[in-house]
């Protein structure tokens, strides 16, 4: 198992390496000149040439590679003299220190920026995650085990037509359902932001009387904080926990319907194929009920494929969680990002996608590790 | 000069088709006829074909003009249909009447055009390239595929919406760069097919006999094996145009793919969101539209699948 986990981790280096140059290059040749986008109306060319002096855009962006005047130039006698001294070689040594510059949109360092914004994404990505799983498992299960029944025709009616509908829609939807017509019903539910306003958020590094708490310690309990049902919850605080719960529900089935669907879908095949198979005639021959039969024989070997499905959702869910926050006024990351590129924000783009990125391989190698536990013969090979 | 199969290489890719694949698309034919859900998407897609086709026939108004000073045509109007009980006295308008006094419905109609060129242009654009590359890295093999492959993975490693974001960013909105980016995306799963059905191809028995016959690498790669591979590149192509055609909306949602005045149902549905409260009509019909061409896709993608998996021929 060790030697397995070891061995998938390395395989990912190569990746993260080319994520990190992608972001990099990426963030360069977007068009339009960081300067007057970061200054407003104080750029003029000596205030940009110290800008770019400062932030070091006058050196060469990769050995040999420049760009002057918005356009790229290729100076290959240049090459040797810019091998070490270039754009790409200070970006590697600023993320190695964890260093990922300051925001010219929000005017905050951008980890302080992430540490605000995350936790909104993460929360909305696992409200939905949980509601996805826990439905669309149990959907299949039921779907499966009454094949062909009325149930397994409308849940893979309403799986299909999930699958179907663009996230941006059913937000706006349900958004218009349960905000108007339902107005003033016990139903009725906030179509916007992640509190009530004037909701009563406090820091958990005050509440704890953590104040002095500096470096990764501080990062994490902060990033905790802003995670609002982890702070209701260990503060005991019922009336904050159900106020996000309130505001989080309909986001939260905004983007989980479409993972929904996926594992129902994938958890009622599955189990049909596992249904079928020699020993679960065997188990049913010697005479156990349908229910362990179902729970304890089939559904544990059906779960496999289920759990890779789910580890391809968080791609979905964070594209979805971009048009999901923009639709509910929530200030996450796919926002930020989506900002930060309308303002040219070098530092937030770099920083936010490389972040992202490296979650997502991170997840990818949790998912790979689980399916290694959940099924032997994966790590023996 | 003319290219002529040898009988003795039609002899050997008889035999291999008889055993295996037992003519392969009659069969797929046969078991898509069997299937309901593949005959349900395809109905739905020959309608908005249909739809697409005679566009201009079907819309009651150009899908731009404005109807200022037209008789019952009221901003953010909601729709009028007679048969529904809406008075004879005022003018039809079957799903409304837009925040610029546009016919809303002439703009869905319309906007099916633009969706379904989406669809086609962006997967074939990924497919082509993707194909491209998938069978260069696994007929090559070795530090190439290698090479290829790790790019691949990648591009696979960002979430497809953000990569595409980003992409859009550098080449600037529209509906053209919204394509590419879109299609871009998609690249690395069209390759990864391909390579896997060259790999597993490569050294079967038809092959080697067209290698012995002295058959050049191109034309081993274009005549014996790609036609192979079409098999599940058509299937995941069925399947990658419902999500190309979401993923173009979602970036014309929010503003960066087609652009106003342009009636498509991503865009339709984006500018409408600031009115939506008012005016729900303007986000359900073009939403509709969408969710039901993508399930139609949705639907035949997954028949196909089926009707072309071996293991349930019985």
């Amino acid at each position: 198992m060790t030697r397995f986990i070891i061995r998938r981790v390395l395989l990912s280096i190569p990746v993260l390496i080319g994520i990190v140059f992608l972001v990099f290059a990426l963030a360069r040749i977007i068009p339009g000149d960081p300067c007057s986008a970061a200054l407003g109306e104080r750029a003029n060319p000596e205030t940009c040439e110290q800008y770019a002096i400062e932030h070091g855009l006058d050196k060469a962006i990769v050995p040999g590679v420049f760009r002057v005047d918005g356009q790229i130039e290729v100076r290959l006698a240049e090459v040797p003299a810019t091998l070490i001294d270039n754009q790409f070689v200070i970006y590697l040594q600023d993320i190695a220190a964890g260093e990922f510059g300051v925001s010219s949109k929000f005017g905050l360092p951008v980890t302080e920026l992430l540490i605000q914004r995350l936790p909104t994404t993460v929360e909305l990505t696992l409200y939905a995650l949980t509601f996805a799983i826990i439905v669309g498992i149990t959907l299949g299960v039921i779907s499966a085990y009454r094949r062909n029944s009325a149930a397994d025709v409308g849940t893979m009616l309403i799986a299909n037509l999930g699958v179907s509908t663009p996230v941006f829609v059913l937000g706006l939807l349900l958004a218009y359902f349960f905000a108007i017509t339902l107005n003033g019903t016990v139903f009725e539910l906030p179509p916007s932001g992640r509190a009530s306003a004037g909701a009563d958020i406090p820091e958990l590094v005050e509440v704890w009387g953590l104040e002095d708490l500096s470096g990764p310690l501080r990062v994490i309990v902060d990033f905790l904080s802003n995670i609002y049902t982890f702070n209701a919850i260990v503060r005991l605080d019922g009336v904050l926990l159900a106020d996000t719960v309130r505001h989080m529900i309909l986001p939260a089935l905004a983007l989980g319907t479409i993972p929904l669907a996926i594992i129902a879908r994938m958890t009622r095949s599955s189990l049909l194929d596992e249904l079928g198979l020699d020993y679960v005639r065997t188990a049913r021959a010697k005479g156990l009920s349908d229910r362990p039969v179902v729970m304890k024989h089939a559904f544990r070997n059906a779960i496999l494929p289920v759990v890779t499905i789910i580890g391809l959702q968080f791609g979905g869910l964070f594209g979805g969680a971009v048009l999901t926050e923009t639709i509910f006024n929530l200030a996450g990351v796919g926002r930020a990002v989506t900002e930060a590129i309308g303002a040219r924000d070098y530092a937030v783009i770099q920083g936010f996608t490389l972040v992202i990125a490296m979650g997502f391989v991170l997840v990818n190698l949790l998912v790979d590790v689980s399916y290694a536990y959940l099924d032997p013969r994966i790590r023996l090979t | 000069m003319a290219v002529t199969t040898p009988p003795a290489m039609e002899l050997l890719e008889e035999r291999e088709r008889r055993s295996g694949t037992s003519s392969i698309w009659r069969d797929t034919l046969g078991n898509l006829v069997r299937q309901r859900n593949a005959i349900v998407g395809g109905a739905v897609l020959i309608f908005f074909i249909f739809t697409a086709v005679f566009a201009d026939v079907i819309a009651t108004h150009p899908p731009n003009q404005v109807l200022i000073g037209v008789e019952g045509a009221k901003k953010l109007a909601p729709p009028c249909i007679h048969a529904f009980g809406c008075p004879e006295t005022q003018p039809e308008y079957y799903f409304g009447i837009d925040g610029n006094v546009r016919d809303v419905f002439s703009r869905v109609v319309h906007g099916t055009r633009i969706s379904l060129r989406i669809g086609f242009v962006t997967v074939g654009f990924a497919i082509i390239i993707g194909g491209f590359i998938g069978a260069l890295a696994g007929y090559a093999g070795g530090k190439l595929d290698n090479f290829l492959m790790r790019i691949m993975d990648v591009l696979l490693a960002f979430p497809s919406l953000l990569l595409a974001i980003a992409i859009v960013t550098v080449l600037g909105s529209g509906l053209v760069n919204a394509q590419l980016a879109i299609g871009v995306v998609a690249i690395p799963i069209y390759a990864r097919i391909m390579r896997g059905t060259v790999i597993s191809i490569r050294e079967r028995d038809f092959v080697t006999a067209s290698r012995a016959l002295g058959e050049s690498s191109f034309g081993l790669l274009v005549r014996r094996i790609i036609p192979n591979a079409l098999t599940p590149m058509i299937v995941q192509g069925t399947l990658g145009i419902a999500a190309a055609v979401l993923e173009v909306a979602a970036l014309s949602f929010l503003g960066l793919g087609t652009q106003p005045p342009d009636a498509e149902w991503g865009s339709m549905i984006g500018i409408a969101r600031n009115t939506m409260f008012a005016a729900p009509h303007l986000v359900l019909f073009p939403g509709l539209a969408l969710a039901l061409t993508v399930l139609a896709f949705n639907l035949l993608g997954d028949g196909l699948r089926d009707a072309l998996d071996p293991r349930l021929n019985r």
